[in-house]
């Protein structure tokens, strides 16, 4: 498969901005998404992902910049572009009203497959995915970890150079979440290049190999998920105390002992440290056992105690000083302006 | 409703990687459809969702046989002395009116379509752009044609005698059925451009009440006052319903054939480039 170009990458954006009104819903984005990998777009809601994915899937023009997907502009050159990539959008891209079979072997002829080899292919695709009892089904009445399936079977009927997955996983329960996460990686496996938008830092650390965080339309960090968790911080240690007395004494042996950020929290037995990724070669388990061990010592008893990876709140805490929830307004503002995009 | 999704989602079963795996090796990339094949495939879904949803189906049917007995017996005895007699006249202007009063549905599907997920799928897909409005105008020409049979089949039963036997009666459907795929392009187009279906129903009755009933479908335009005559005369619906008229009588009206084969050609020219530049720029 000719997935590489000169310069290895799938994806390369310029400065890429799209306006909506007076929203500038994408502000300059650059990107290099190397091909062969998964690469994660991390970002809340109405950050621009979903425009940032349309517009190099051909389906928004750009207000400004420039993208290349596989050194084809996608504005130009769409038709290449289009024939190289396939996008699973964030509702499910399919035809509710027809049945699995009917909504791939629809697929399968417009991408040039024959009746035959459609039906073959489409077949094919249902059972790997474990839909062939539901195949003559109509899609409106599948579960929802039933409509990412057939959704991505549909993007891989013919195998993509560029597969576009715009929030794969949003509102699946856990197991079903699993089996997605699974799919795409046997994707990437077979060559394929994955952009993948996420609202899950846990996503993005399972799956990609480079991620930019985005917010308001802007890349506001980028790199390995090991350049961005020591940004970050590897996790939290949350505790809560038999004795509020001893809080402040638990905070001050925590900060010590892990060079960490130790905030109070509202309940007064409760406390969070937040870990610093850089600082130590230990993972987060063996420096939140370090804590345990130190406050034990004291003679502080710890009623409960968890341990958590950072969260999507965290990393943006971290980057920008914000948490997301800061920009409430600012999100049900784009995600409208998304809508009418759509 | 609840309690299936949750058995299917227990019972769904796993995906299999390896066969995922030699699936997404062995698929190879087969050629491009051509845009006869991929509007053909477009037209296959929409027979696809008249078969799932036959309810559809409705406006082809009820609307045109509730057409045909409304006006035959409202107009006919004060228009040409008995029911009977005025079906013979009226039959083929009230076929045209009532597809071409269909037709507006096409705007209507096509706008409630592009609020899915689908059509984004459609639209980055590498084929022949126009290939999915005319998918939908296939569609509907299958339904047009079975409005026309339908309204026939209760005409016959009224009394209407074409004189121009079966081929006058195919060749005058036949001529409807490609003007009303020209015709739609004005739909695709509204379809595209306004943003909720009860707008594009609203501004489709706003075009299709005047241009149908100001023509000669129930009668005569001589007897209309002179500023009206020259909108009539000239409206392509008036072309259209004297063509279809003329054939099903056993003439060939050849001038009103060209008129509205013409009229077909100017609508196509006109609302196919602006409904692909909203398609495209959607």
């Amino acid at each position: 498969m000719s997935t590489q170009t000169t310069s290895g990458l799938a994806i390369e954006t310029a400065g890429l901005v799209k306006t909506f009104g007076e929203t500038r819903a994408v502000d300059g984005v650059d990107l290099a998404v190397p091909a062969g990998t998964v690469y994660g777009v991390l970002g809340p809601n109405g950050a621009g992902k979903t425009t940032t994915v349309k517009m190099l899937a051909t389906l928004l023009r750009p207000d400004g910049g420039e993208a290349h997907v596989f050194g084809h502009d996608v504005v130009r050159e769409a038709d290449e572009v289009r024939g190289r990539v396939s996008l699973t959008g964030q509702y499910a891209s399919v035809d509710e009203d027809l049945t699995g079979t009917e909504n791939l072997v629809l697929l399968g002829r417009l991408l040039g497959h024959g009746k035959q080899a459609a039906r073959q292919r489409s077949g094919q695709l249902l059972e790997a995915f474990g839909l062939t009892e539901a195949a003559g089904k109509q899609v409106k009445n599948y579960s929802g970890g039933m409509r990412r399936r057939i959704d991505i079977a549909a993007s891989i009927l013919n195998t993509p150079d560029l597969l576009f997955l715009d929030e794969p996983t949003t509102g699946l329960d856990p197991r079903s979440r699993n089996q997605v996460w699974d799919i795409i990686r046997a994707v990437v496996a077979q060559g394929t290049t994955v952009l993948l938008t996420t609202q899950y830092l846990d996503e993005a650390d399972q799956l990609a190999s480079r991620i930019a965080v985005i917010d308001q339309g802007k890349v506001i960090a980028e790199g390995t998920k090991g350049e961005l968790k020591a940004s970050v911080g590897a996790g939290s240690v949350h505790l809560r105390l038999r004795d509020a007395a001893q809080r402040d004494l638990a905070a001050d042996l925590l900060v010590r002992a892990l060079d960490a950020h130790v905030q109070p929290e509202p309940d007064p037995v409760a406390l969070t440290a937040r870990l610093s990724g850089a600082a130590s070669e230990d993972t987060a388990a063996e420096q939140a056992a370090r804590a345990l061990n130190e406050l034990a010592r004291a003679g502080i008893t710890v009623d409960n105690f968890s341990l958590g990876q950072p969260s999507l709140d965290e990393v943006f805490l971290a980057l920008t000083g914000h948490d997301t929830h800061k920009t409430e307004a600012d999100r049900n503002d784009k995600d409208d302006k998304d809508e009418v995009a759509a | 409703m609840s309690t299936v999704t949750q058995t299917e989602s227990r019972e769904l079963a796993p995906v299999s990687a390896e066969s995922l795996a030699a699936l997404l090796v062995a698929g190879e990339r087969p050629p491009r459809p051509s845009a006869w094949s991929a509007s053909m495939t477009f037209g296959w879904r929409a027979i696809l969702k008249i078969k799932h949803v036959p309810e559809q189906l409705f406006d082809v049917t009820a609307f045109p046989i509730m057409m045909v007995l409304m006006y035959t017996y409202l107009f006919g005895g004060a228009l040409a002395g008995s029911p009977k007699e005025y079906i013979q006249f009226l039959l083929p202007g009230i076929l045209v009116m009532s597809v071409v009063m269909i037709t507006m549905y096409t705007g209507v599907s096509v706008n409630t379509d592009i609020e899915k997920g689908v059509f984004d799928r459609f639209r980055s897909l590498p084929i022949w752009r126009p290939s999915t409005m005319v998918g939908y105008l296939l569609g509907d020409a299958l339904r047009y044609t079975i409005a026309s049979i339908v309204m026939l089949t209760v005409g016959i039963i009224l009394g209407y005698r074409p004189d121009g036997g079966v081929g006058g009666v195919l060749a005058g459907i036949a001529l409807l059925v490609v003007f009303s795929f020209a015709f739609s392009w004005i739909w695709t187009m509204f379809g595209l451009m306004l943003r909720s279906e009860k707008s594009v129903m609203g501004v489709s009755m706003m075009v299709i009440f005047p241009l149908t009933f100001l023509s000669n479908v129930f009668v005569d335009p001589s007897t209309m006052p002179g500023w009206l005559q020259a909108f009539v005369n000239n409206s392509p619906i008036t072309h259209l319903s004297s063509a279809v008229r003329g054939l099903m009588a056993g003439d060939w009206p050849a001038d009103e054939v060209a008129w509205s084969l013409g009229w077909a050609g100017l609508f196509v020219l006109v609302f196919g480039p602006i409904t692909m530049r909203l398609y495209n720029r959607k």
